[in-house]
């Protein structure tokens, strides 16, 4: 199979200081690849290296050591960059512009005609939301989440077969980031692989086939989204909601069952155990003192904890 | 779908016409309602002042104007032409569509360019006007070939001002084109000097500056047009070869070192 991206041991070093120069590594042999279709999360705390990864694949950074192929061209194959749209971070554009003249320029170096650069522009400022009135705005009287939205429309002007997207959500109101996020589901059905790097790990559960998490350069993990949540540790923790019952009343009877937590919640008790034998034991304790089962599920760390579990040094 | 898309040519146009529009929105052409008063001013005025020598001084002070009003542009607009685009990373989009860095770079040139020819024709419509109401009779013709050799020292002074901006600051690179425009100026003048001398040190220090960095004498005709004397054709082919050289040169040199740059 043809990855989207490949990414082999990519190794980035900044130089900083004058004098005495002092080599800081960004990137630190970086392997990761990327299936096509999918909607793919990069994570990581910052400083992590997601940035500098994305930017050298967009050929605004060299790497010092590896190597990267994007739709199984090499990244500094310039046409290459004629299949693929990159949204950047905070995305700057000419401000003296228009959000119609940028489009319109952006569709001249793609070497569109006018008719299809006016039709593109209509239906890409439209589909990330932007309001007519403000098109023919400059740019440098936009806000952050306009700039945002200009920012998605112009990563789209080429169709592309792969998109790379740097924090898409930043600077948009909770509205704005639905839209974003619908947005960027549609590009999935209508088979775009999109690479996404953001902090927000809603989004991240919300859209993404596949994640991997930057830990100081470092690849610290990767896998399907629902792979990595459910349980990383292999066990098989259930657990059981219980109604009408409160967690004083069956504490003392719990606690007998080896390894078995509990938590109180509004008119019942939450209950953890690690072996499923364990099921009918709880089920009589608490029918014993009138609770009704409400749920059995199987116990998944968040999103949230596995960031943490993976991105901290 | 993804187009076949376009040779390089149209891109480089692209990105110059869009160089272009940036220049007049940043308002850089407003320069020219500044001459316009200046010529206007020395029409009206000078000719009081000097019985007789109206013509001889609207050409040297127009002349000079346009030289020194395109090199300050040349200067502090192309130092700043795409070090202006990395710091607001304007490249960041650019780069990730099919743009080399090199079409990148002479696309910016060619804008600048541009909006540098436009000055100069401007410049030098206002100086025949000028010479039309003092009554100076073919000059209002025949500054037309010291106007064109102005304009292609200032392709050149844009090209070593890009040139400088793509591996230093905007300050340090204006201080250093601001020192190639003297020097190329004082050139031949000082390998004269260093010939009649006789130091073998200073011989080869000066013939080094005089191959080395654009020698701009070859586009002075300032004090020559103002005698009434047109550029001859040899002269004029000669010097516009010479700029499209070195403009070939500076911008080769640029883009090699665009080519290998990180950005942050």
């Amino acid at each position: 199979m043809e990855y989207a991206v490949e990414i082999q041991n990519l190794t980035k070093d900044y130089e900083t200081g004058f004098l005495r120069k002092k080599r800081v590594r960004a990137l630190d042999d970086l392997s990761l690849n990327v299936e096509p279709g999918q909607i793919f999360g990069f994570l990581g705390g910052n400083g992590a290296g997601k940035t500098t990864t994305i930017k050298t694949l967009m050929r605004l950074q060299f790497p010092t050591s590896g190597t990267a192929r994007i739709l199984g061209r090499d990244i500094n194959d310039v046409q290459m960059h004629r299949r693929i749209g990159y949204c950047p971070e905070n995305p700057y554009f000419y401000d003296y512009l228009t959000a119609t003249e940028l489009m319109e320029y952006f569709g001249q170096l793609f070497g569109y005609d006018a008719a299809e650069r006016r039709r593109k522009c209509e239906d890409l400022l439209t589909a990330v939301g932007l309001q007519e009135k403000d098109w023919k705005r400059q740019l440098r009287k936009y806000s952050k989440g306009m700039l945002q939205r200009v920012g998605l429309a112009q990563s789209l002007i080429n169709e592309p077969e792969i998109v790379f997207m740097d924090e898409p959500m930043s600077g948009l109101d909770p509205v704005g980031r639905r839209e974003i996020r619908e947005l960027i589901a549609g590009l999935r059905e209508k088979g775009t692989t999109v690479f996404m790097s953001t902090h927000i790990l809603s989004d991240i559960e919300a859209l993404c086939d596949r994640v991997a998490i930057l830990r100081a350069g470092r690849l610290a993990a990767t896998g399907d989204l629902s792979e990595l949540l459910s349980n990383a540790d292999g066990s098989k923790a259930l657990e059981i909601s219980v109604q009408g019952v409160s967690a004083a009343a069956v504490r003392d009877e719990v606690e007998f069952i080896a390894g078995a937590t509990m938590s109180a919640k509004p008119n019942g008790v939450n209950i953890q155990i690690l072996d499923e034998n364990d099921i009918d034991a709880v089920l009589s304790i608490t029918r014993k003192h009138g609770g009704r089962l409400a749920s059995i599920n199987p116990v998944k760390q968040s999103l949230e904890e596995l960031f943490v579990k993976e991105s901290a040094d | 779908m993804p187009n076949e898309g376009t040779g390089f040519l149209p891109r480089i146009l692209t990105i110059a016409k869009n160089a272009f529009r940036e220049a007049v929105r940043d308002r850089i052409l407003y320069n020219l309602i500044l001459f316009v008063l200046l010529i206007t001013a020395s029409a009206v005025f000078l000719g009081e002042l000097t019985a007789g020598q109206e013509s001889r001084v609207i050409v040297n002070l127009g002349l000079s104007s346009i030289l020194l009003f395109g090199a300050f542009i040349s200067i502090f607009v192309g130092v700043s032409l795409v070090w202006k685009e990395i710091e607001k990373r304007t490249v960041y989009s650019i780069f990730s569509k099919p743009i080399g860095r090199g079409e990148f770079i002479v696309g910016k040139y060619l804008g600048l360019c541009m909006t540098l020819l436009v000055n100069v024709i401007v410049m030098g419509a206002g100086v025949s006007l000028a010479l039309v109401y003092v009554g100076g009779g073919p000059l209002v013709w025949k500054i037309w070939g010291a106007v064109t050799l102005i304009f292609f020292e200032l392709t050149i002074i844009t090209a070593v001002a890009i040139m400088f901006s793509s591996f230093s600051t905007p300050a340090l690179s204006a201080l250093l084109t601001f020192f190639v425009f003297l020097i190329g100026h004082f050139s031949s003048s000082l390998l004269d000097l260093a010939t009649s001398l006789g130091s073998r040190g200073a011989i080869w220090f000066f013939s080094a500056i005089y191959y080395l960095l654009p020698n701009l004498a070859n586009f002075s005709f300032i004090a020559n047009t103002a005698n009434g004397d047109t550029p001859p054709t040899a002269m004029m082919g000669g010097a516009i070869l010479y700029a499209l050289i070195f403009d070939v040169i500076l911008m080769a040199i640029t883009v090699m070192i665009f080519s290998r740059r990180n950005f942050k």
